[in-house]
This record gives C-alpha cells, structure tokens and sequence, in this order.
C-alpha cells in the first residue's frame, strides 16, 4: 500500500499539465464548437519546439533560467504558426456544418501533423533534462520531490486563473462570453466574429503547445505522444463537462489521481482506468460533472 | 358538451418554469368528437397545455386521464401509440425527402409490421400515403422534397402525418399560424373536410378569433397558465374578461421561446 | 417479388461471380489486399448503416477487435479452423457486443457518440495489452484456415479465403440494401432527418438506433474476424482508436449512397496504403490525411455519389428518386 500522499502529489503533478491541455481544448470547444482532435498534435509540437529552443539557452552561454523563457517562446511559436494556418486556412471553410465533419477535419489535420512532426524532427526520442533541475527538490511527508513538477502545479493554476479573469474581467472576454452565448446576435451587434474565433483558438492552440513545452523535461519527446494526450485529455473534459473551465480542472485533477491511483496500486488498469472513468461519466451524467443541461458556459 | 362521454381529462394541472406560472388548476374535461380551441395570449399557457397532453412536459401535479386511463407519465410515444396526435406550430418535417416519402415515413411509425426485405415503396403502402396526400389536396407536390414547399403546404402535410394513425385525439398546434391572411380559411377548411369522415376529437390553438367562431364547438380561454373561460364560442368571446385579457390584446402571433426550442430540437 | 428487391439480389449475385471470376486472375499481392479491403469495408459498412440513422462511430475497432479475437481464440484455444465457423462466431460475438453496449449508449449524439465508442474500444485495447495469457501487446498468430474440411496449400490459401471474402461480402451488401430500402430504412433516415417527430409519430428512435448499432457491430465482427484470417496474426492495436479511425476515413469517402462503395474506398485506402508504404514511407498518415479533406470538400458525396452519376438507376445507386434526395441531404 502506497501512501495516500504519494498518489496525491503524483496524480495533482499529472494533473495539472493535463489540466493546461484540456483548458486549451475546452476554450476552443466552448467558442467555436469544434472539438479539436489535433489538439494533442499542438501539445507535441509545443514540446518538439521546446526541446529545439530550450539547449540554446545555455548553447548562447546566457543563464539556465532563460530555458525557461525558451521554453515560453517555444510554445509562442508553435501558436502563432499554428493557430492562424487552422483556423482561418481550413476550418472556417466547415464553420456551420456538421459538428461531427468538423471533427473529422481535425482527425486529418492530426494525421498530417504526426507527419509532418516526423519530418521535422524524425522519430528517435529527444531528451530535455536541464529545466528540470532548476528549483532543486522539495520534501513532502518523507519523500523527496523535484521542484519543477510542483512548480507546474503553480503554471497550470496561473493558466487557469488567466484564462478566467480574461474570460470575466476583460472588455474582449466578456465579447467572447457573448460570442458563445449567440455568435448570429453578437454577429449584428458588430462583433467581429472571425476575430473572436481566431482569438480563441490562438488562445487553445498556445496553452497545448504551453503544456508540451512544459512536459518535455518530464517525458522522452518521441512521436505517439500527441496520441496518448489528446485521448487523455478528451477524457478530461467529457468527465468535467465539455466548454467548462472548473471542469477541466475537477476533470484533470479526476484523470491524474485515477490514473496515478492505478499506477501505483492496479498497475495493469493504468491503460483504461481513464477512459472507464471517462464511460462511467458519460452513461451518468452525459453532460459531464460540472456543465449544466443544455446551458452553454465556459 | 356536445356528447356525454369524456375523452380525455385534465386534473388540477400544475406547470412553473422558474418563476413563471405556465399551469395553474387546470381542470378540463373533454367529449369525445368536440371541436376545441384554445385561446390566450402568447405565454398564456396553450401550448404548455398541448405539451403536457402530449408527454413532451410532465406536469409539477396534477394528472391527465385518457379514456379514463392515466397517461400522465408517459412519454410521446407511449400517447401517440395512445391514438392521441399532434402537429406542430412549425412543421416537423423530414426535410429532404419528398412529401410523399414524408407520409410514408408515417405510415411506416403507425405500428404496421414490414418485412426489412421488403422495400419500403410497396404499392400499398404509396397508395395508402398518396391517399392521404389527395386528402389534404396535396397530391400535386408528392414528389417535391419539402423544404422547397410553401408555408401552407407544410402546414397542411404535417397534419396529414399526424392523422395516419387515425388518432381518436388530433391536437393542431396554429394550424393556421405563419400562413397569410388570405390562405388561412381554405387552410382551415380543408382541414376540416380531410377530418370530416373521422370521429376524431380536434383541439387546436388559434388566435384568429373568425376562425375559432367558425369551426370550434367550444373554447378555452387561458390567461396567465389559467382557463379563465371555458364555454361555446359566443359566450367565451363575449366575457369581459376574454376581451380585456385575450381578444383585446391583439398582436402578431408569435411563436413563444418554447416552442422554437421545441422545432430545433 | 418486387423490382427492385429482385435488382438488388440479382446485382449482388452478378457482382459476386464478377468478383469470383476476376479473383482467379489477380497477382497474389493483390488478392491479399483485395481480401483486406473488403474486411474494412465490412466495418466501415456498419458505420454506414449508422451514419444512415445520424451517428458517427470513432470507435468501431472495438467490434472488430472483438470479432478478430473471438475468432483468433477459438482457433487457438479450441481448435476450430473452419473460415466460416471463424466468421460466424466472430459476427455473432460482436453483434451481441453490440446488442449489450447499444442500449447503454443509444442516447448520446454527435460527438458525444463518437468519443463514447472511442472511450469503450480504448478500455478493450488497455484490457487486452495487459492480458497476457492471450498475448498481451504482442497479440498471437493463427492456424490457416480450413475451409468444410479442406486445407488449401500455401499459393492456393490466399485464393480460398478471397473466395470467402467476396461471397460474404457480396452477401452483406446485399442484405444492407435490402435494409436501406425497406420501411426500417427509411424509419433510420427520418430518425437522421427529425427524432422529435418520430417519437411523435409513434416510433420509437432508440429501437433503431439500437438495432442499427447492433448491424454495425455484427458487420465490424465479421470485417474483422475476416482479417484475423487474411493477416494471419491479431493484436490490441485492431482496437485502437487510429483504427476505428481508417475505418470513419473509408465511410466518409465512400458516402452512405452506395453500398459497393465501401469496397471501392477500402481498396482505395488499402492500395495508397501500400504506394505510400513503398514510395513514402514516412507520410503515409499525411497522405490520408490530406485525402480526407479533399474527399469532404470535393467530393461530399462520397464515391458512391459517383456511382449514382455513372449508373443513374443502376443497382448501386439504389431507388433514383429519393436517393436523389438523400444526396442533397448528405453532408
């Protein structure tokens, strides 16, 4: 029997970059109603970048923590090129049309990306150890942890808040909360809808890449990753309610006990626990844990 | 009362949403052949009446006896099989398929058995939907596909979809709203006629008071979720509180939020 | 007999012995992935049945692995290497799958149906990984198969299952056309079209929707029971959601107008996957990919939109008049 603690610190460090992810998918989700399977290419691609620009950091002889910035930068890049080239060059083609062809636009911008990844970057694994080791180890109960995966704990919550405050307390939010409540009516009222939607998968696109950068130093950057995190991340947001920001979070935070749950107790159940969880909800509460019937929200 | 024998009964129905009373006592016996309209003002609570005969909203209380029998918790299937038919205030069409196709859609729903081998245009099944389409005088467009069809055709066809099933219940959600002026009689009175040969009990909402004169044996008068007037069609029409409340507030007949939601779903 | 029931057996039965005759004259590599074809097409021709009642399946791998593993192990464990016992169980096995999963999930729509599936297959896919005792990730391999007791040698094998392939195949297609067209059909469209009104009219949506989950689930059995036999050797990965993906892929360009189409997009996706595998190894999924976009923006209809071209009433097309419609309905 592991300690209770164990799994907790495990399954929230899990969490909280599956949580930057699935905060990414939701946004999208809730405004343009596209559910992004490519998404989980986003994440690996951040984290390809990160692995290219993080080494020149030290390579320019500047200090380790500038890593960091490179990794940020990283994952800027992956969103800028990305988010514009998806979005205005194809998906707007579909905007109206069947969620379920929308969905399988994105199933073949995914194959293209897995490609096009191994193109780039061919197919062996690529190590990033040095970001890692820049805020030492911390000590809980009688265990050791290394300070940048409880330090992702503290990304994912500044995301997070981020994303809400944009989301509430901003002139731009609170166009876009209307954009989701009735893009025909915030379309009349001369909100420039393409704008808000380019700007909100800008905004998914960033915090995948943001999450992949940020994992590269915990994972061998290797192709397949995108497969595993957009299923678990899929996972995330049906359990938390698709389009809803707490419940990516209660989702999240769901998936990486469960999951680490079962590493440590029932390891031959790591593979499905999630997407059993993920059924269990479904057949429940189909709406998810936090989204309410029918009522659009993010 | 045209006739001693009730047909369907509603008991002390009870509806809110929220804050809004859609239902409030609602007592209601009706004979079986009558010709019954309901009146009010959008948000009165006619629809939410036909809703809850229906089964698509289940009253907070109350109960609705069919035939003696409680139907209050089924759902729309259960009272259609029931024999208890409606049709739409926005017509419920299966849009690319012709009218034709549309019929025999309901044909295929009315509990007949039909082998999976066999096509679903066997000559007697088309002769039984073009039947029903000459009807209604809707033989000329069998075999356009509806959404090119105009207002009052759509209207017309599906309330021919709803009478397939011979139902001993016919409830027209404004039959004759979104058509104009002009096309609303002949609209009417072709109903009438398709409906003339069957004992079937009509209830239907309107708000064009001429037309509730002239083909209704009696009226309900709803007001804030309440029947404030349940008579033959002169006396309703001429209580003070029908025309202050209903008759008086005359408008464009809008569809309510729920309805609209409802033609979406 | 009614015309059209008579075209319909009568188009199946000529397109089988075509089938049958042209088998004898292909190279070994193609009858190989002729057979292979036809196996994705059996699955892809469930998600058809489906799309037809408005639900997307992203996770058909499930009823394929399940019928490839039903098969598999009754070859292994009990010996039977009887092709059409293989396939019978293995539809069976799926269809009752399919019978029990249906109800659970027949009230979910559009996304929410489809990442269900995929959620359910992925649970089979982690179960079978770990599960050792049949192999675990490796999978395991099968006998050949017999077929009424005879043994095809090594160069004749390949001819005998291909055989199989085309009989069965021709056969469920049939059998699909027949259901497309008759009143159950037609019920499934409407449901497509507009569930409230079905409900209102008296029929009941979650009775198709089940039993066209369960067509599908029986198809996906029998496609992949089949292929347990073509490729010789089944692992977890037949239930992997890229999988189930392949199979959506095939469905969308084939288009729910036809039912020979699903054969003709499977051998399309079969043959790119062999060029591509030759030629350009590296790109193979950007290829599908960037054919999936196409076929959504060009050809919307899928293939089978261009049978109904060619052929204005022919037997794949179906009834002209209201397959017509359907084709200003497809998305």
């Amino acid at each position: 029997m592991y300690d209770v603690l164990t799994i907790l610190v495990d399954g929230v460090v899990y969490a909280s970059w599956l949580f930057i992810v699935a905060l990414g998918l939701t946004l999208i989700f809730g405004v343009l109603r596209i559910l992004n399977i490519a998404h989980g290419s986003m994440y690996a691609i951040g984290a390809y970048a990160a692995v290219t620009l993080a080494p020149l950091a030290p390579a320019l002889g500047l200090p380790p923590v500038f890593s960091l910035l490179a990794m940020l930068i990283a994952a800027l890049a992956v969103a800028i090129v990305l988010a514009p080239l998806m979005e205005r060059g194809l998906l707007r083609l579909f905007y109206g049309r069947d969620e379920v062809l929308i969905l399988l636009i994105t199933y073949a911008v995914f194959l293209i990306l897995e490609d096009v990844s191994k193109l780039i970057w061919g197919v062996n694994p690529y190590y990033l150890f040095e970001p890692r080791n820049l805020f030492g180890t911390v000590e809980i109960g009688d265990l050791f942890y290394v300070g940048y995966d409880l330090m992702l704990i503290a990304l994912a919550a500044v995301c997070g808040l981020a994303v809400w405050l944009g989301l509430n307390k901003t002139k731009v939010g609170k166009i876009v909360l209307a954009v989701i409540h009735n893009p025909d009516v915030s379309a009349c009222m001369g909100v420039n809808i393409a704008r808000i939607y380019l700007l909100a998968f800008f905004v998914g696109v960033f915090l995948a890449a943001l999450a992949g950068a940020f994992t590269a130093p915990l994972i061998s950057v290797q192709p397949g990753i995108s497969v595993s995190v957009i299923i678990l991340s899929f996972a995330v947001v049906i359990i938390g309610g698709l389009g809803s920001i707490p419940g990516a979070a209660i989702g999240a935070v769901v998936v990486g006990i469960v999951r680490a749950a079962a590493v440590y107790e029932l390891p031959e159940a790591e593979i499905f626990i999630v997407y059993l969880v993920m059924a269990i909800v479904l057949v429940f509460r189909p709406e998810g844990l936090f989204q309410r019937t029918q009522a659009r929200k993010i | 009362m045209t006739s001693d024998t009730v047909i369907l009964e509603a008991r002390d129905l009870q509806k809110r949403f929220g804050a809004v009373v859609a239902a409030q006592d609602i007592n209601v016996k009706v004979a079986s052949g009558e010709k019954l309209s309901l009146i009010g003002a959008n948000g009165a609570g006619k629809t939410t009446f036909m809703n809850m005969v229906t089964g698509y909203l289940k009253p907070d209380s109350g109960a609705i006896l069919l035939e003696g029998g409680d139907v209050t918790k089924l759902n729309p299937r259960q009272i259609t099989q029931r024999g208890v038919c409606r049709s739409f205030q926005i017509p419920q069409l299966y849009e690319p398929m012709t009218a034709l196709e549309n019929v025999m859609v309901a044909i295929g729903a009315s509990g007949r058995r039909f082998s999976f081998f066999q096509p679903a245009d066997l000559n007697e099944t088309v002769e039984q939907a073009r039947a029903m389409l000459k009807r209604f005088a809707l033989d000329p467009y069998a075999h356009r596909p509806v959404s090119e069809l105009p207002g009052g055709v759509r209207k017309l066809l599906d309330i021919a979809m709803a009478l397939v099933r011979n139902p001993k219940i016919l409830l027209l959600d404004e039959p004759t709203s979104g058509v104009s002026v002009d096309e609303k009689f002949p609209l009417m009175e072709t109903v009438m006629e398709a409906l003339a040969a069957e004992a079937v009990t009509v209830i239907f909402v309107e708000h064009d008071m001429d037309i509730v004169t002239r083909y209704s044996d009696r009226v309900l008068a709803f007001y804030q979720g309440q029947v404030i007037a349940d008579d033959d069609p002169s006396e309703v029409l001429s209580d003070p509180a029908v025309q202050k409340y209903v008759t008086g507030t005359a408008g464009p007949a809008t569809a309510p939020a729920g309805a609209e939601k409802e033609a979406e779903a | 007999m009614h015309a059209s029931t008579r075209r319909t057996y009568l188009s199946g039965l000529i397109l089988a012995a075509a089938l049958l005759v042209v088998g004898f004259l292909l190279p070994a590599w193609l009858l190989f992935t002729v057979t292979k074809a036809i196996g994705y097409g059996l699955v892809a021709l469930g998600i058809i049945t489906l799309m037809r009642g408005g639900l997307v399946s992203f996770g058909q791998g499930l009823v394929y692995c399940i019928g490839a593993y039903a098969a598999g192990l009754l070859a292994t464990r009990i010996g039977v290497t009887e092709a059409p016992l293989l396939l019978l169980v293995g539809m069976v096995a799926s269809g009752l799958v399919g019978l029990l999963v249906g109800p659970l999930i027949a009230r979910y729509r559009g996304i929410f149906f489809a990442m269900l599936t995929v959620a359910l297959s992925m649970v089979l896919y982690g179960i079978l990984v770990k599960m050792n005792a049949i192999g675990g990730s490796d999978g395991f391999t099968l006998p050949e198969p017999t077929f009424f007791g005879w043994q095809p040698d090594v160069g004749t094998s390949d001819l005998a299952l291909y055989v199989t392939a085309v009989i069965v195949a021709c056969a469920a297609a049939t059998a699909c056309r027949l259901y497309y067209d008759s009143m159950a059909g037609m019920m499934a469209l409407a449901v497509r079209e507009n569930e409230l009104r079905v409900e209102y009219l008296g029929s009941s949506v979650f009775n198709v929707t089940v039993r066209n989950f369960a067509i599908a689930a029986a198809l996906g059995g029998l496609g992949g029971s089949l292929n347990a036999m073509a490729l010789g050797h089944i692992d977890p990965l037949f239930s992997f959601w890229t999988t189930s993906g392949e199979f959506v892929f095939i469905s969308v360009l084939a288009g729910h107008l036809s039912v020979g189409a699903v054969f003709v997009s499977a051998l399309i996706l079969e043959l790119v996957r062999s060029f591509s595998n030759r030629y350009f190894p590296e790109t193979w999924q950007m290829i599908i990919g960037i054919f999936l976009i196409a076929t959504i923006i060009f050809l919307p209809g899928g293939v089978g939109s261009l049978f109904q071209r060619v052929l204005k009433r022919g037997p794949a097309a179906g009834r002209g008049e209201s397959a017509e419609n359907e084709g200003r309905a497809a998305p």
